[in-house]
């Protein structure tokens, strides 16, 4: 008799932080402890938290275990399988045992997320044992095609790749986009950087992805479909690739599915590492074989798509979706969520943010409740500044705007937009315009080469961003930048070049004034940039132990040990930060230039 | 027929055609550079960019855009006009195109160009890259420093030539065009020598050995006629 269930996660934030060596050294120590047959090991898809990974969740009584280490085996065998108390150290800020307890869980809505961290993902009996493959089966036995789409319709589901296209509309058009063979995609290339909702979602539920691409097919009218994921998930595609082999043995995918007309079959398709080819017409180029490049729309995929037949693609996410439409019905699904914006959205918490990990919340949740109350805000001694939302096509929204609802059109109102689902927290340590650099420099290292205005305009815009961040900006610069990003805006072929100024031109309409001190004043207020910039020693910090003088490669770090606190000569200092590195101390502070020149 | 206006003028289009396609046959000339006559339109270089006021003012390729009924195109306005000019800026500052030294000089499309739409200085600074000149050929040479990558002598290549010598290498700004899988061009083991290429290449970027800039006026117009006179199954 199983009388405890201990699920570990083995999504690849907790598998970096050591889970696989975890679970090596739960098992060992059940098994020396003779509760083999009394313990059943899970391994399950992400839990959310992955800043605090590894972490491993203990059932019956679901006590959640943070920052497990392996040497901690033994002593969780010990006195919590044996003697049933849960080990207090270990657990979320050594306080909260239960899951649904913790700030970070309790605000949540779990829908696509449901089954992520709590079924193992290579057994398809988990799922189906959860309701897997029942809205398939319900779809096929007593739903004409229509049906389905007008229920997806209904519900209100909007594309979750980012551009929130009504999903039910573009399975219409798809239907009605020519006779067939029609084709369906499933749109896992996530390369937007510190996002991996998708990768979660793949690894943590495959089959939820995969049902809902079945029903998508049956729907339009497709019979085979394809799976396009980056080769950088390995976890993912090893994943898919067992879910595919588990389906198809069960008959949940191949031919004559339920019994019915209706077969339909998955491949995969593993893109070779271009941002551009999440763009749909980049990425069907790509599958078919050619070079990754989009291609002017319309046609849209919809009528002229794979091979030039009727193509439907859509993300991950919003595949994952479709099953709790048919489940629940499109009624209680649009119950969560705004008036143009239903149901729940996932998100990627990334960056100066203490809770970093993968959330899901209904849609028009603030920003507010976002980052403080899930996220636990910013990490103690800072401010927060802006989240970045959308990654290098989405925008910065600063502290004013933390009440604005999440929805498509409230954050494309302000600048930013909803995007994949990436939101990176930003405090007080991070300096905009080199934010708005580093992305800019992104998609001008993506930008396929196509299209003149994202080609050359991109390295326009970084070239001055470049010239700014070293204090060689002029003010012509700001109306320059401006004048590039409308025209990339409006020039450009498809949504990489016409979305790459916006995390500059948000950062313009929100932070003009950090635009401006690298400018005008040559100082970084945020004390980032290494040219602007000045290094100083706080005497009440420093203990003259002279590593920053031995670090100094240009003696502009003084002083003699043991004599007093040391000083930098700012005119003989490089600004390379040997010094600030050396000090063991935190003596050495980076403060943003003052001087005018 | 479709019926759509381009700049107010109300234009007749056969099903399957471009906005481009209908605006020339209908006397309105729309600026090109990627595009030519019997290749598979591109739509890359954003010149023929035409506005379409009822889709919210969308810009979209005149030479890959089907004709719709109803369509209400602007084909020139001011705005489209200083839009043209920046693009053809960016792709002067993007590489050499210095035309006193090119033999394509007088007879460049890129240069005629900027004199028609009034382009006559560069506001961004010129990037200057150093790509080396492929003279390996003995009838043709490539100087990649004066290409703008609109792909014209890959499409001769692969649907009128049906060799599929000429390909893209890297990305963005470090694209380049080049012979099979790279390496020099006399080694290309697929091109036929014919010239298709050279004939496309609307600048000169591609250009034949041993003539003179009043001698290297091209014939991109060959292509189409070479597919004209094809017999047909």
């Amino acid at each position: 008799m199983r009388r405890i269930q201990v699920l570990v996660c083995s999504g690849t934030a907790c598998q970096s932080s050591g889970g696989e060596r975890v679970k090596k050294a739960l098992l060992e120590a059940t098994a020396a402890r003779d509760l083999l047959p009394e313990v059943q090991f899970v391994e399950t898809g992400c839990m959310g938290p992955c800043e605090l990974g590894p972490v491993v969740l203990v059932y019956p009584e679901g006590t959640f275990y943070v920052r497990v280490r392996p040497e901690d085996a033994a002593e969780i065998v010990e006195e919590h399988f044996l003697k049933g108390r849960p080990l207090k150290r270990l657990l979320w800020a050594g306080a909260a045992p239960q899951p649904q307890e913790i700030p970070f869980f309790a605000r949540q809505k779990k829908v696509v997320l449901a089954n992520c961290g709590v079924i193992d993902p290579e057994r398809i009996e988990e799922y189906i044992a959860l309701g897997g493959y029942e809205a398939l089966g319900r779809a096929l036995t007593g739903m004409t095609p229509a049906e389905v789409i007008a229920q997806v319709q209904r519900s209100g589901l909007r594309g979750r790749g980012g551009a929130g296209f009504p999903t039910g509309k573009k399975w219409e058009l798809v239907r009605a986009g020519g006779p067939p063979p029609r084709f369906v995609v499933c749109n896992a290339d996530e390369g937007d950087p510190g996002a991996f909702m998708d990768r979660a979602i793949l690894e943590g539920d495959p089959h939820a992805v995969l049902e809902g691409m079945a029903i998508a097919a049956y729907a339009v009218g497709a019979a085979q479909g394809f799976v396009y994921v980056r080769a950088e998930y390995p976890l993912a595609i090893r994943r898919l690739e067992v879910a595919l082999a588990q389906a198809r043995k069960l008959g949940l995918l191949g031919p004559r599915i339920f019994d019915t007309d209706f077969s339909f079959d998955v491949e995969i398709r593993i893109g070779a590492g271009a941002f551009v080819c999440g763009e749909e017409t980049a990425l069907i180029a790509s599958i078919e074989g050619r070079r990754g490049e989009p291609r002017p729309r319309p046609p849209y995929p919809a009528t002229c798509g794979l091979w030039g037949r009727p193509t439907l693609i859509n993300n991950v996410e919003t595949f994952a979706n479709v099953r709790h439409i048919l489940l629940g019905g499109p009624e209680a699904f649009a119950s969560l969520g705004t008036e143009k914006s239903k149901g729940t959205k996932v998100f990627a918490l990334a960056g100066n943010v203490r809770n970093t990990g993968l959330v899901e919340v209904p849609m028009g949740i603030t920003l507010r409740e976002l980052v403080f109350d899930i996220g636990g805000g910013v990490p103690e001694g800072r401010e927060f500044k802006a989240v970045q939302i959308g990654g290098p096509s989405g925008g910065c929204l600063p502290a004013s705007l933390l009440d604005v609802p999440v929805d498509y059109d409230s954050l494309t109102q302000h600048g930013a937009i909803m995007g994949s689902g990436g939101l990176i927290v930003l405090d007080s340590s991070t300096c905009m315009v080199n934010m708005a650099r580093f992305f800019l420099e992104f998609t001008a290292d993506e930008s396929c080469g196509k299209c003149v205005p994202c080609r050359v305009g991109t390295q326009m815009m970084l070239g001055i961003l470049d010239r700014i961040v070293k204090g060689e900006g002029s003010p012509e610069d700001l109306l320059r930048l401006e004048e590039i990003g409308a025209m990339m805006k409006a020039a450009s072929l498809c949504g990489l070049g016409q979305t790459a100024p916006n995390p500059v031109l948000s950062t313009l309409r929100y932070f003009r004034d950090e635009y401006e001190a690298h400018i005008a004043r040559r100082s970084c207020p945020a004390g980032v940039c290494p040219n602007l910039v000045r290094y100083v020693v706080v005497p009440e910090a420093c203990r003259s132990c002279d590593a920053c003088r031995r670090a100094c490669p240009t003696g502009a770090a003084q002083g003699e040990p043991r004599k007093g606190p040391y000083r930098i000569v700012d005119e003989l200092c490089i600004r390379c930060g040997a010094c600030f590195d050396a000090c063991p101390f935190g003596a050495v502070r980076k403060l943003p230039r003052e001087e005018a020149r | 027929m479709i019926s759509l206006r381009i700049d107010d003028t109300p234009v007749q289009a056969e099903p399957g055609e471009t906005i481009l396609q209908a605006a020339r046959r209908a006397g309105i000339r729309i600026p090109t550079l990627c595009f030519l006559e019997s290749l598979s339109p591109r739509g890359a270089c954003r010149i023929c960019l035409v506005e379409i006021r009822n889709w919210n003012g969308r810009l979209v390729p005149a030479c890959a855009t089907p004709a719709q009924e109803g369509l209400d195109v602007v084909a020139h306005s001011d705005r489209l006009t200083a839009l043209r000019r920046t693009i053809l800026e960016l792709l002067f500052a993007e590489r050499n195109h210095i035309c006193a030294f090119c033999v394509s000089s007088g007879h460049c499309e890129l240069q005629d160009l900027a004199t028609e739409l009034g382009m006559d200085h560069v506001t961004f600074p010129y990037r200057f890259p150093a790509l080396s000149v492929d003279l390996s050929h003995p009838k043709f040479g490539l100087d990649p420093n004066r290409c703008v990558l609109c792909g014209r002598c890959v499409r001769a290549c692969a649907e009128v030539e049906g060799a599929f010598t000429w390909g893209f290498s890297g990305r963005g700004v470090g694209t380049l065009v080049e012979p099979d899988l790279g390496g020099p061009w006399a080694k290309s083991p697929t091109c036929t020598g014919c010239g298709k290429c050279v004939q496309a290449c609307p600048v000169g970027a591609l250009f034949e050995k041993g003539k003179a800039t009043s001698e290297q006026v091209k014939r991109p117009e060959i292509l189409a006629e070479v597919t004209e006179r094809r017999p047909r199954a």
